[in-house]
């Protein structure tokens, strides 16, 4: 197997672009060296993203942040104003893995690995993100949900990498927040996933609200019909409810070693609510 | 072909030669007969392999080798500077924080990555912390209290 | 006790001799040894979980470059005679034979067919890629329901039930009963009755260390092993006879071990590195993968246990009886008939019966694993216990001292008790501030009471006087917690010599007189009393020393505190262990001495834990908030790796209880073969593990020590699920309690 690494985006886009190079973008490896490891893929070589400044950075101004998809989720966590600005992303990213892991894993390996239940994709996808795609034909930006298009299966052409994310700056009164349901308190796979992202106004009602679902279908889920049950009501009570409902209505899982469809479906509603309001609580403070 | 790497290792400039797809747990062990750095599962689940990478505490069994370049690592053997016992390893051996001992180096890497961003741990975040090093002999009951304990004496408050 | 000793070692909590090299990273467990010219060797494992191997053609892994060496079973020697069967101790050596090398047919997903050695493990790897095997895959039995149906597939057609006349081909290899009195008549005295069925799920021992091995085979047949192991002679015998080699020639060099839990008591990797050493002339290092470990060594398996409990009102059990399945995996050999003793054995019965099943089904072979058989039994017994004492409006605890086992009373599995910690046990449990602690919401409380027989067996120990005054104590045991430090401990009281002064070697299979694998909980009970005889028999030559020197009686002579006196006489000056020893040379030459023996009198162990548990209600999540283990430790010689014991052995526990299953498709092959969903308990899964240790003298040990080892896995099942209950009013009969199985049950609490 070979190790190349690329030193800028054009070059990490140069060799992987090579038609059939057989090479994957390694940025932390935590998901793609254990692959190796166990024979689940076999490539020719890696392209270490590591070196790209652009994927290394978290560049914050006044419209957003800019985060480099290789930045690893320790780095994440020490970034006071991200962490102010958008909680939720920060905690789902937060939550794979290990502290060993969080040394290494990034969002952009997190997302491309397209596993239904990557932690900080519905976090992403509550909090609005896009992220920024290079390839042989140039730059992209597209929605985070419109990435994942089926378990281990992305929207991006051969030879593509995730550059960066993009998250604007918080509108006032907002809030997101990330909850996911493990059997031990640490290091498993998210049975289910749910962040939620909102805005309050000056009253406490609900005037915007993104509701993303993960490890209930082949890919993460961005549910409108559950965001749509608290827009206009205060995020308490029959509201709370009938987003419960909603998002368990959402969720298509399969059964599992790591749970069956049933708990799943019921569980969503559960953790839906629990983050709605953490998200609530946020926003308001 | 074997790669040339060049890396500062436990305070030590080395250099050593690899295969590309080689871990660097890999070169630590069989290449280096640095062998206090343990294998329990090479996926990154048990955290025996813990090393620091440029300051940042990592599976050595998650790590090419070839990203070592120019990079200092840091294992359980370069924590007793000159012979002299870190608090965390003193503390460890008088409570008894070990019985097998395979987990130990992993766990000493683990908690002085964290007692150097962080001396004052509450007991939770001692445990969230060192959730991915895995022991199955102790409970972990001995290692938590070791660590705070360590703490303290880092911060000065025990003799 | 009575006459309360003064000890000035036996009691404390002195550094382990080992401790510096395993804080340094210095310490060599199995994997990190390496010769030069050294190989490395990989198995090929079977993808099915029962086939006929058609054929193996290992010609393109042979002619690989690098490659130097491919075995199959085919490079081992024929077994099938009646002297090995005889000879595998525990072990039909036949059936050992068929693990570490399968013949003809593949019997779980997993079972090693093929082993090569190639200069570096990717070439050995890619060598295995080349193997080209033909299967015929065959109707395979994964479960006790499954392998116990009429006329289901059979795993082996020539083998009949042991314990059985005149049975048929079966998976049932054994059969197995016990008890005493008159069950019918001891249900008709019970004002309740309560019968309940219990599954447990195949768990892992979990180690963090995985199989390891280097062999290096001269061509004179004389070989070198190193290998982590729970006893280096279990694994020089085993690997010998297999491939029928003289003892002598074998020698085998512990590494330090990472964990075994029982699981380390048998051979897997070892007799192919040999073999392949062999063949290649060159060292081979095997090492599992954690995969290989989880696939491919010995769990143990799942279980089914029927237990029917009669009680009259006021308490007292008049009648027990259980039936239990335990799998054995592809060629039997469960705990069940520990669990058939063990099931009843914390109480006091008339009649009690239970009647074990050993069930073969395609899947590892089991391994011991910590109070082998005893959890699962626990688990049924003290489930109903604590349903009884709700039954009966009474407290849980005082239900069990009502009934518990004292000395004389008749044990459910034939002898009496000797003098035991049952009640004292149960008694500091019932007084510790946590068992009457408030409670907050969603929490409930669980107790329960488990017992261990612990184990003595053969042991050797030698101690040899350094012309210094230092002591050198050597073992035969590997040391998983710290025995070399009780051991230390045991030799400076008995000298009365600082502890600094006594350095233990775990001597290697051609320095030390044969001894058992460190299993059972018996190496500071068994090794122990090996050093206490091996030290005084150099205390009797030192004797002997001061008495030549002084021209007297060696009876005149004493031993106190570290130096030879003469009795009655106080102005002789005494005669120190470091003058004897640097005059040795010259009063009569070296001084050392050894022992052997067969240990008898082993005291039988009692714990009872305290769970308290939180149940999120809308998830199903049970977290342990609060734990207190409270054990019988005889007399405790380093608390501190006593408590550890008790810690380790809870929170293994709790993670078979919640958490931990092997879980297999239908074809047989194991899905979750790693640390990330084989759940074993992270540092933040658990709280503080408080601990009582309790002190009933085995009366039979110069110390007093009982085994401590295993007792601490018995009760936690059993405490957690009671504490579930405490928290749901669910009573909950199938391992393990994650989260779905409990929101489930919380549903629908009769079906659970």
């Amino acid at each position: 197997m070979r190790y190349e690494v690329a030193n800028t985006v054009e070059e990490a886009v140069a060799i992987l672009g090579q038609a059939e190079s057989g090479l994957y973008p390694l940025a932390g490896g935590t998901d793609l060296l254990a692959q190796i490891r166990s024979g689940r893929v076999a490539p020719d070589g890696v392209v270490d993203l590591k070196r790209i400044p652009e994927l290394r950075e978290i560049v914050a101004d006044d419209a957003g942040y800019r985060i480099g998809a290789a930045v690893s989720g320790a780095e994440l966590g020490e970034h006071h104003d991200l962490v102010a600005d958008w909680p939720g992303v920060v905690e789902a990213a937060e939550l794979i893995g290990s502290t060993q892991i969080q040394g290494r894993a990034s969002m952009g390996g997190n997302l491309c690995n397209a596993s239904p239940a990557a932690d900080s994709v519905p976090a992403l996808i509550a909090a609005g993100a896009l992220c920024s795609i290079v390839g042989p034909g140039g730059r992209r930006e597209v929605a985070v949900e419109d990435v994942v298009t089926g378990p281990g299966k992305t929207c991006l052409a051969p030879g593509e990498i995730v550059a960066h994310f993009s998250l604007s700056r918080p509108q006032p009164r907002s809030g997101d927040a990330y909850l996911r349901l493990i059997p031990r308190s640490e290091m498993d796979i998210a049975v289910v996933g749910v962040g939620v992202g909102l805005t309050l106004d000056a009253d406490g009602v609900c005037i915007a609200c993104r509701v993303a679902l993960g490890a209930v279908a082949p890919t993460p889920l961005v549910v409108p019909d559950a965001a749509a049950t608290l827009v206009g009501r205060s995020v308490s009570g029959a509201a709370l409810d009938d987003l419960a409902t909603a998002a368990s209505a959402a969720a298509q899982p399969i059964d599992d070693m790591r749970g069956t469809r049933e708990y799943r479906v019921h569980v969503t509603g559960v953790l839906a609510r629990r983050a709605a309001m953490i998200a609530a609580e946020r926003a308001g403070s | 072909m074997k790669r040339h790497v060049s890396a500062i290792i436990d305070d030590e400039p080395l250099e050593f030669l690899c295969d590309d797809g080689q871990t660097l747990l890999d070169v630590l062990r069989d290449v280096l007969h640095k062998t206090g750095t343990k294998e329990g599962c090479g996926t990154g689940d048990c955290g025996a392999c813990s090393v620091q990478l440029n300051g940042r505490l990592v599976c050595a069994c998650l790590v090419l080798a070839a990203e070592a370049e120019g990079a200092r690592v840091d294992t359980v053997e370069g924590i007793a500077a000159e012979g002299e016992l870190h608090p965390l390893q003193r503390r460890f051996l008088e409570q008894a924080a070990l019985q097998c001992g395979v987990c130990t180096p992993g766990f000493l890497v683990a908690a002085k990555a964290l007692l150097e961003r962080n001396n004052d741990p509450s007991e939770e975040e001692v445990r969230y912390w060192l959730a991915g090093n895995l022991c199955r002999c102790t409970g972990y009951d001995k290692i938590v209290r070791s660590v705070l304990d360590a703490a303290a004496d880092l911060r000065g408050e025990t003799a | 006790m009575s006459e309360e000793k003064k000890f000035r070692w036996v009691g404390t909590r002195p550094i382990r001799p080992d401790g510096i090299d395993k804080v340094t990273g210095r310490a060599n467990y199995g994997a990190d040894f390496a010769l030069p010219g050294m190989l490395w060797g990989k198995v090929l494992r079977s993808p099915h979980a029962h086939a006929r191997i058609v054929s193996i053609d290992t010609e393109k892994a042979r002619t690989l470059e690098g490659v130097r060496a491919v075995i199959t079973a085919q490079d081992l020697p024929d077994l099938f005679s009646e002297k090995a069967r005889a000879q595998g101790g525990h072990h039909d050596m036949n059936d050992l034979a068929q693990n570490v090398m399968a013949r003809g047919r593949v019997l779980y997903h997993g079972h090693a067919l093929a082993a090569v050695a190639a200069v570096s493990s990717e070439i050995a790897d890619r060598a295995l890629g080349l193997i080209e095997v033909e299967y015929e895959p065959l109707p395979h039995v994964l479960d006790i329901e499954a392998a116990t149906a009429e006329g289901g597939p059979l795993i082996h057609e020539d083998r009949v039930t042991q314990g059985v006349e005149a049975s048929g081909p079966s998976n049932i290899a054994k059969r197995v009963e016990m008890g005493h009195g008159d069950t019918e008549e001891g249900f008709a005295e019970a004002d309740i009755v309560i019968e309940r069925e219990f599954t447990t799920s195949p768990v892992h021992q979990g180690y963090i260390e995985p199989h390891a091995c280097l062999a290096q085979s001269a061509s004179d047949g004389r070989t070198t092993l190193w290998c982590s192991s729970q006893g280096h002679f279990a694994m020089r015998d085993y690997t010998a006879r297999l491939l029928g080699m003289d003892l002598s020639l074998l020698q085998v060099i512990p590494a330090e071990i990472g964990g075994g839990f029982g699981g380390k008591t048998t051979i897997y990797l070892e007799p192919l590195a040999v073999l392949l050493s062999r063949k290649a002339g060159r060292p081979v290092k095997m090492v599992m993968s954690r995969e290989e470990v989880f696939r491919a060594s010995g769990p143990v398996l799942g279980t089914r246990i029927k237990l029917k409990l009669g009680v009259r009102s006021d308490g007292v059990f008049t009648a027990g009886e259980a039936t239990l399945h335990y799998e054995g995996g592809a060629f039997g050999g469960s705990s069940v008939m520990a669990g058939c003793m063990t099931v009843f054995a914390p109480y006091a019965f008339p009649h009690v019966r239970s009647i074990g099943y050993d069930v073969m089904v395609n899947k590892p072979k089991g391994a011991a694993y910590r109070a082998p058989g005893a959890p699962m039994a626990a688990f049924a017994l003290e489930t109903v216990v604590d349903e009884v004492a709700a039954r009966l409006e009474v407290d849980p605890v005082d239900l069990r001292l009502r009934n518990a086992v004292k000395e004389g009373t008749l044990a459910s599995f034939g002898p009496r008790y000797k003098r035991i910690g049952c009640v004292e046990t149960l008694e500091a449990l019932r007084d510790h501030p946590h068992y009457s602690a408030p409670l907050a919401a969603n929490q409930g409380r669980g107790v329960a009471l488990g017992f261990w027989f612990n184990a003595g067996l053969q042991s050797s120990a030698g101690v040899n006087l350094n012309p210094d005054g230092t002591v050198t104590v050597l073992s035969g045991n590997p040391d998983i917690g710290g025995s070399r430090a009780s051991l230390a401990m045991m030799a400076a009281e008995e000298f009365g010599i600082h502890y600094d002064r006594v350095e233990v070697v775990v001597a290697d299979t051609h320095s030390i007189g044969y001894t058992d694998v460190t299993g059972g909980s018996r190496v500071t009970f068994a090794t122990g009393m090996a050093v206490i005889d091996a030290a005084a028999e150099v205390m009797r030559q030192l004797r002997e020393r001061a008495a030549a020197v002084w021209e007297v009686d060696a009876e005149k002579v004493l031993w106190v505190d570290g130096e030879a006196r003469l009795e009655g006489d106080d102005e002789r000056e005494p005669l120190s262990l470091e003058k004897l020893a640097r005059d040795a040379g010259r009063t009569g030459g070296p001084i050392s001495g050894r022992a052997a023996l067969t240990a008898r009198g082993v005291g039988m162990g009692f714990g009872a834990h305290i769970c308290d548990v939180e149940v999120d209600k809308e998830t199903g999540r049970v977290e342990v908030v609060r734990y207190t283990a409270v054990q019988d430790a005889g007399r405790a010689i380093h608390p501190s790796y006593v408590e550890g014991q008790m810690q380790g052995g809870a929170v293994q526990g709790i993670g078979w209880a919640l958490n931990e299953e092997y879980v297999f498709d239908a074809d047989g092959k194991l899905e979750n073969p790693g640390f990330l969903d084989y759940r074993i308990p992270v540092a933040s899964d658990v709280p503080m593990i408080d601990t009582v240790i309790v002190e009933v003298p085995n009366p039979n040990h110069p110390y007093g020590v009982r085994g401590v080892g295993e007792v601490p896995i018995v009760p936690p099942i059993p405490a957690v699920v009671n504490a579930v209950h405490a928290a749901t009013g669910v009573r909950y009969r199938d391992l393990p309690l994650s989260p779905p199985r409990v929101l489930k049950g919380m549903a629908t609490p009769d079906a659970a």
